[in-house]
């Protein structure tokens, strides 16, 4: 039988018509593509404004002194830096992708709760709206860190509710965001779609939903009290009224860390899908990737303190926040060892979301290697606060999160629309972005080691060379983004080569067996899973 | 056209009660984002007292309450039109337990805020542990007590709500409340509708007198026993906690009230009644943080 039926008939039901006309139709949808492709363009433009702002900064730094811009106006672009690229940015990105892939994945309609969808994206450009209208206000906008410790972010200007209230609803977005994909991949399954037959891509964002209701409240209660603690008298972070600063850190890096594992791990699950298709073999120990995502959701919960070994905790506590910080190094090292073991002695090719996907495997590493050197706590005194720690998690974040975002994007864009985006663009987007990034944080390495001090506008000389290349690498990377921007474009304008169904000859599963584009409805009634489409992750299927 | 032939075929595959319902396009999650962004400008206004008059704020939140009501007036009309399927049942609960474990970490944040108090930050404060140069510097003469408005004293001088007065006889109603609902849900599922309808109203008055009870204690702490949100790390954690529970009672207690006037009209079947059981949930939920709260903030 042929799965494309299902998709291209049975539309004489009433019930549903295709998309509204114009701008309604993206204020209205209920659809999860449309709803994709909305988080999508977001994250994206989320990405060029954040982008904007480590511009500032790189440009603020490319010489020791003050060139530019004031201080209190630096920190609060490293600040929105951080709020815009994460909440803004990778979060709305992953999300953008579950919404188009966790149904064609799983074989279901639309994401369980369609008007929920809609609500949870539509209050992100208004939460960021909030937030970045503060940077108007006389008094500016927050430059105390995107962790906005107490008590410095409690002297920020009038615009302070815009900041608390922006991040309460991101917190409901993404809660809204995570139930939605949560319950789809626990309800709508299709029959034969079995939990450990699911594609990868669905099992780390089934953990990532888990991680976001269970932590996102956590965030809300903590600003909440920054609220309080300014406007009502209380005195949650006030020595004086026997509450205590270093709270307000324990609260928010217990939502923190998670959030890290929030970040990282619906990339993890794309690369799980890239890899086994260019390399043409099955996934290396599928369901030791599911334990080890399972282990990392675990763990990520009882490792917070590892962001305030300097604060002054007892020694116990450093201890146990040292060891469980390393212990993660055993399930991350499982994952990296299996994207490595599927690629041996595989029939690769190397097509934009390959190279991508290769080179996370490998920047991605290099980022959680400095992650454990940071882990020690004796160690993590001299690195603390400084370009070491922000070389690690742009490490972890951009060749990370973010090329897992463009390797996804450019894996499955000649599905969303139907056309083949430039091989040759797509490879050389890759090759620049690849080496500008690590001209970009490769050096701040160094630069940490030797001292220098992050969310600070000024550093000392002997800090020139490393930092005038460091902001040459940031410009270059920018500048490449706009190669994958034209080349996304190309695609939606229908002017590139006409995809076919499969469009890459490894991949398999149920997201290939429609039509590119793929119609708007897609199972409507639930497709019946071939051994064919999981055979990517398990080789008994094979035995066909 | 799909042949009947095909469909049929077709709908071997599907789960029992037909096609998954897809709602169409609607305006009323934008809209309500748009009223909550006027709530928060409103807010704003308050906070940093920039007068921008009452219409933002009743605006605001007229707009809100009437978005949330169509949009639940929908869903039930939705339900009672037979458009729901046994699926669609399951993504309502499974979505109403995902929320409600949020809404417990939620809870969970402010629960841990008391412990770290109690067992960290005023501990160190009078001088245990490695914390010493505060205790001698700042306030040699601190001691580790609780309940305590810290070192500076804020707010002046406080006495505590005693647990076995008025939060006693809240715990007892709130109980009592989860045993009449539970009735109220053996009686529709046995089909006794009226009887069910009478223990909807007993649970929702219960839900009443309880927070009248609670607003009676906190004009009882405001005004004889200088117990204020300025009373230090107790006034913070207790009115925050009891804050937050109070307008989740509030919120249970509207809910409720709106399942019994829906019963009233004849919705909800004795096998099938999500709408119901997912507000029983929030109760039962709303009632466990109570007895949390009862222990560690009125007893312990
Ligand atoms: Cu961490």
């Amino acid at each position: 039988m042929a799965h494309t039926d299902h998709t291209t008939h049975l539309h004489d039901d009433h019930a549903h018509h295709g998309p509204e006309k114009g701008i309604m139709r993206w204020i209205k949808t209920t659809n999860h593509k449309d709803l994709g492709t909305l988080y999508l363009v977001f994250a994206f433009t989320m990405f060029f404004i954040g982008g904007l702002m480590s511009l500032v900064i790189r440009a603020e730094l490319f010489h020791p002194g003050l060139q530019f811009v004031h201080p209190e106006f630096f920190n609060s672009m490293t600040t929105l830096h951080a709020l815009v690229m994460i909440f803004g940015g990778v979060m709305p990105a992953f999300t953008g992708l579950a919404n188009w892939m966790v149904p064609m994945q799983i074989g279901c309609s639309d994401l369980a709760l369609p008007r929920i969808n809609n609500w949870g994206f539509w209050i992100l450009p208004f939460a960021f709206a909030l937030l970045l209208s503060t940077l108007f206000m006389p008094s500016g906008g927050p430059a105390g860190g995107w962790t906005m410790y107490p008590p410095l972010v409690l002297q920020m200007g009038e615009g302070f509710p815009f900041l608390i209230f922006a991040v309460h609803l991101m917190g409901i977005s993404s809660i809204t965001g995570a139930i939605n994909v949560a319950v789809t991949i626990l309800n709508m399954r299709a029959p034969g779609m079995t939990l450990l037959k699911m594609p990868l891509f669905c099992w780390t964002w089934l953990i990532t939903a888990y991680l976001l209701i269970a932590t996102m409240p956590v965030l809300a209660g903590a600003v909440t009290m920054l609220l309080t603690d300014r406007y009502f008298g209380t005195s949650f972070f006030t020595a004086s009224g026997g509450g205590d600063p270093v709270l307000f850190q324990h609260v928010f890096w217990f939502f923190g860390h998670p959030e890290v594992y929030i970040l990282i791990l619906p990339a993890f699950g794309v690369v799980s899908t890239i890899i086994p298709t260019f390399a043409r073999k099955t996934l290396f120990g599928y369901d030791s990737m599911v334990y080890a995502t399972a282990s990392i959701a675990f763990l990520s919960f009882i490792v917070w303190a590892h962001h305030m070994f300097t604060v002054g905790m007892p020694l116990a506590g450093e201890l146990f926040f040292m060891f469980s910080t390393m212990l993660i190094a055993v399930p991350t090292g499982v994952k990296v060892f299996n994207w490595v073991a599927t690629m041996w002695r595989g029939s690769m090719t190397f097509e934009t979301p390959m190279l991508f996907a290769v080179a996370f495997v490998f920047l991605f590493t290099i980022g959680g290697f400095s992650g454990l050197m940071l882990a020690m706590a004796p160690v993590d005194f001299q690195y603390h606060d400084t370009y070491f720690v922000v070389a690690h998690f742009h490490y972890v974040l951009v060749p990370g999160a973010v090329f897992s975002i463009l390797a996804g994007v450019y894996y499955w864009i000649p599905k969303w629309t139907g056309r083949m985006y430039s091989e040759f663009w797509g490879k050389t987007h890759f090759w620049l972005s690849a080496v500008f990034i690590n001209i970009t944080f490769f050096p701040q390495h160094f630069l940490g080691l030797a001292g220098m001090q992050r969310r600070v506008p000024d550093y000392a000389v002997q800090f020139t060379d490393f930092n005038e290349i460091s902001t040459i690498g940031a410009f270059g990377f920018f500048v490449s983004q706009f190669i994958f921007i034209f080349n996304m474009l190309r695609c939606m304008s229908k002017s590139g080569v006409p995809a076919t169904d499969r469009v890459w000859e490894g991949a398999h599963g149920l997201e290939w067996t429609v039509p590119s584009p793929a119609p708007y409805h897609t199972f409507e009634v639930p497709p019946y899973v071939g051994d064919d489409e999981t055979s990517n992750l398990h080789d008994t299927a094979k035995a066909h | 056209m799909a042949t009947p032939a095909a469909v049929h075929t077709d709908h071997a595959h599907a789960p029992a009660g037909g096609k998954y319902f897809v709602p169409e396009p609607s305006a009323w999650p934008f809209v309500l984002t748009f009223a909550l962004v006027i709530c928060i400008i409103a807010g704003w206004g308050y906070l940093e007292e920039h007068s921008l008059g009452p219409v933002p704020a009743y605006g605001g939140a007229a707009l809100a309450i009437y978005i949330i009501f169509r949009w639940v007036r929908g869903v039930c009309l939705e339900s009672e039109g037979g458009l729901y399927n046994t699926q669609v049942g399951m993504t309502y609960r499974m979505g109403m337990a995902w929320f409600i474990f949020s809404e417990v970490m939620f809870f969970a944040a402010f629960f841990g805020a008391l412990w770290y108090a109690r067992e960290m930050s005023i501990p160190w404060l009078s001088g245990e542990g490695a914390k010493l140069s505060t205790h001698t510097n700042l306030w040699p003469g601190f001691e580790n007590t609780w309940p305590t408005n810290g070192p500076a004293q804020l707010g002046g001088k406080f006495e505590t709500v005693g647990a076995w007065g008025l939060p006693f006889i809240n715990t007892v109603l709130l109980l009592t409340s989860g045993f009449t609902l539970e009735a109220a849900h053996h009686a529709l599922k046995e089909n006794h509708r009226k009887v069910c309808i009478a223990w909807m109203w007993v649970t929702v008055a219960l839900g009443c007198l309880f927070l009248y009870f609670q607003v009676t204690e906190y004009v009882h702490a405001f005004h004889e026993l200088n117990l204020t949100m300025h009373s230090g790390v107790y006034g913070s954690t207790f009115f925050m906690l009891t804050g937050f529970h109070g307008f989740h009672v509030t919120l249970g207690t509207l809910m409720l009230a709106i399942i019994a006037v829906r019963l009233m009209l004849g919705h909800f079947k004795p096998d099938s009644h999500f709408g119901f059981e997912g507000v029983a949930w929030y109760w039962h939920f709303v009632d466990v943080v109570w007895i949390g709260l009862f222990i560690f903030v009125y007893v312990a």
